[in-house]
């Protein structure tokens, strides 16, 4: 239902936009964004009004076609020569392999504000109606009366921000002690009732399966699966600390030149900074930077301490070193 | 031209349809190489990048070993499964005429046709707990999906055609006055089955398991959705290997693939090998 309720609004989305740049199409500068799975509704929203927004400021009609997938994958087919002119992704490793490769500028993070990211999010947990286990914070996953429900950090950018999270939090409570840690992960790790490979699969293992007691994600997808599936049916726990997630966005120069859309895409990149940008995406459950709209949605995004990936281990590169490639720490806490 | 092209057709040799052994064996061999050596041989290359120490580091990992183990127990489960389910389907679909045979008939290839993550998306919601058979079998204490059970299943879904379609032609080809002669011989119904049917159908449904299981080693799609990847416990070797591409290391992906590679050759081989001894022994003496 979510996924068809989603599909519809899509179409009538996309429908929308090509009949509003139909007329002039022929001739129409075309700019691709390569885009994360579940952002597919979330431009399929941004792009129409952004067409209209650089119609008004340019006098020029431009369309925008979207690719969606996994962030990795999409970052690979950019590698293997697919034009996309700006990428918008979930992972800041996912760009920097672009950026290593020379197709997007080594400074890419600080050509645009916040490192980049027009927007942002966490990780909060989906509890079934009451929440009668009492979920407050990431304590009580370690529990052993609770089963949890999020993706294989193996193959899910998702799920590595779920584990770090967990991991920044059991360092703050156990004051950095080693051996408390790792017992702390080994038991929240333990508690995981289904490994999916990706964030869709965890959601239809939680809704639709009924397995487990909390459903971890982010912020923005937890609030939407809510909204999608039933107000009444489930809670949105965002716990009092937990992870920053950013939501990069880039120039892929390289193809923007090439296709004669470096000012597009930059302007497209612009218009996610603009109070209209913004809205649209807070509309989407994700927290953004703009003053007045951030007061305008201050309900919705309780206060909670954000921890960076940066703080907890350093940097994804070390992330990944340490923590999730092939025999590192998340292989050793899962060994038996 | 039409001489020698006569001469053929009386020669000893029979006429073939298709032109020239030289060319059709040259077509053959290409295409072979494109789509099946080719692709083989990248992946001996990317072992090349590892040293012998390296690749059996990889190989013996404690985790992947245990998924070495629920992918072949559950493969061979599904096998053995489908080779009597598959026998009897081939056996009513060639011996009896009833109306809708020919819809079961089709009805066996759609493991083939249909995507397989269709397959393992639909088993997963039929056998979780609160789906239609979970809920009718999580009583009986008999959990299906997101155990080795569940995986059984959605290998034994995937490749039920590889007996059926196996089998039938063999049994097709076997007129019923064969049983009729068994009987009229003084054989009882078990004997004939036992004495006469079965060792017809013997290679092709050695064959048939063969494949199956084989298949079944290799399948993803189908199995991610109903297995719940649990280290250790229901991790299948596939997802081993989807993990190390993920990681971008196509090296590490390779050595757990060959092991898997290595198994099916060496199965098929076997199957092969003997099913010569067999026919041979079959017909021989007389043959």
């Amino acid at each position: 239902m979510y996924a068809l309720k989603r599909f519809h609004r899509a179409v009538v989305a996309i429908v929308l936009g090509a009949s509003l740049t139909a007329p002039a199409m022929a001739s129409d500068r075309e700019l691709l964004n390569s885009s994360y799975d579940i952002a597919r509704e979330l431009f399929s929203a941004i792009n129409p009004e952004f067409q209209e927004w650089w119609q008004a400021e340019h006098g020029e009609s431009i369309a925008v076609q979207q690719s969606h997938g996994g962030s990795s994958a999409q970052a690979r087919s950019i590698l293997q020569g697919l034009r996309a002119d700006v990428v918008t992704y979930n992972q800041v490793t996912d760009v920097q392999v672009l950026a290593d490769a020379g197709l997007v500028d080594e400074d890419w993070q600080e050509q645009f504000d916040n490192n980049a990211s027009p927007y942002y999010s966490t990780t909060a947990f989906l509890v079934r109606e009451g929440n009668p286990k009492g979920i407050e914070n990431w304590d009580d996953l370690a529990r052993d009366d609770v089963s949890l429900v999020f993706p294989n950090p193996k193959t899910s950018g998702n799920a590595r921000y779920t584990y770090l999270a967990a991991w920044g939090f059991a360092e703050e409570a156990f004051d950095g002690d080693e051996e408390q840690v790792h017992d702390f992960m080994r038991t929240f790790l333990r508690n995981v009732a289904v490994f999916d490979t990706g964030g869709r699969g965890a959601t239809t293992s939680f809704i639709e399966r009924g397995i487990g007691d909390v459903l971890i994600s982010f912020e923005s997808e937890v609030n939407n699966i809510r909204g999608e599936y039933g107000e009444d049916d489930y809670e949105v726990i965002v716990p009092p600390i937990s992870i920053l997630a950013e939501f990069p966005v880039a120039v892929v120069q390289t193809n923007a030149e090439r296709n004669g859309n470096d000012d597009l895409a930059r302007g497209y990149l612009d218009y996610l900074y603009t109070e209209e940008g913004q809205r649209l995406l807070a509309g989407f459950n994700y927290r953004v930077h703009h003053e007045a709209v951030v007061e305008e949605f201050a309900d919705q995004f309780p206060e909670t301490e954000l921890m960076r990936v940066e703080d907890i281990v350093g940097s994804w590169e070390e992330a990944m070193d340490a923590h999730f490639s092939g025999g590192a720490l998340l292989d050793q806490l899962q060994r038996r | 031209m039409s001489t020698r092209s006569l001469s053929i057709g009386i020669g000893s040799t029979p006429k073939r349809v298709l032109p020239g052994f030289g060319l059709s064996l040259g077509i053959s061999l290409t295409f072979v190489s494109l789509v099946l050596l080719l692709p083989l041989t990248g992946l001996v290359g990317q072992l090349a990048d590892l040293s012998l120490a390296q690749y059996w580091a990889i190989i013996s990992d404690g985790r992947v070993v245990a998924s070495y183990i629920v992918t072949i127990g559950a493969a061979a489960v599904a096998a053995i499964v489908n080779a009597a389910f598959g026998l009897l389907l081939a056996w009513v679909l060639v011996r009896y005429e009833f109306p809708g045979k020919r819809l079961l008939d089709a009805l066996m290839d759609l493991p083939f046709a249909l995507p397989t993550a269709v397959a393992g998306i639909t088993l997963a919601t039929l056998y979780s707990s609160n789906g239609w058979m979970g809920r009718l079998l999580e009583p009986l204490g008999l959990q299906v999906a997101y155990t080795w059970v569940g995986i059984a299943l959605a290998m034994a879904f995937t490749s039920i055609p590889f007996v059926v379609r196996t089998v039938q032609p063999v049994l097709e080809d076997m007129p019923v006055e064969v049983d009729e002669a068994a009987l009229t011989l003084g054989a009882s119904d078990g004997t004939a089955f036992r004495r006469v049917i079965l060792p017809h159908l013997w290679p092709a449904l050695v064959t048939g398991t063969g494949l199956a299981f084989v298949r079944s080693l290799g399948e993803f799609g189908a199995i991610i959705f109903i297995a719940g990847n649990m280290p250790y416990e229901t991790e299948i070797t596939s997802l081993m290997i989807f993990v190390r591409l993920q990681e971008y290391d196509y090296a590490g992906a390779s050595a757990i693939a060959s092991v898997i590679l290595f198994v099916s050759l060496a199965l098929l081989l076997a199957i092969n090998i003997w099913q010569g001894r067999f026919i041979k022994r079959l017909h021989g003496g007389r043959g």
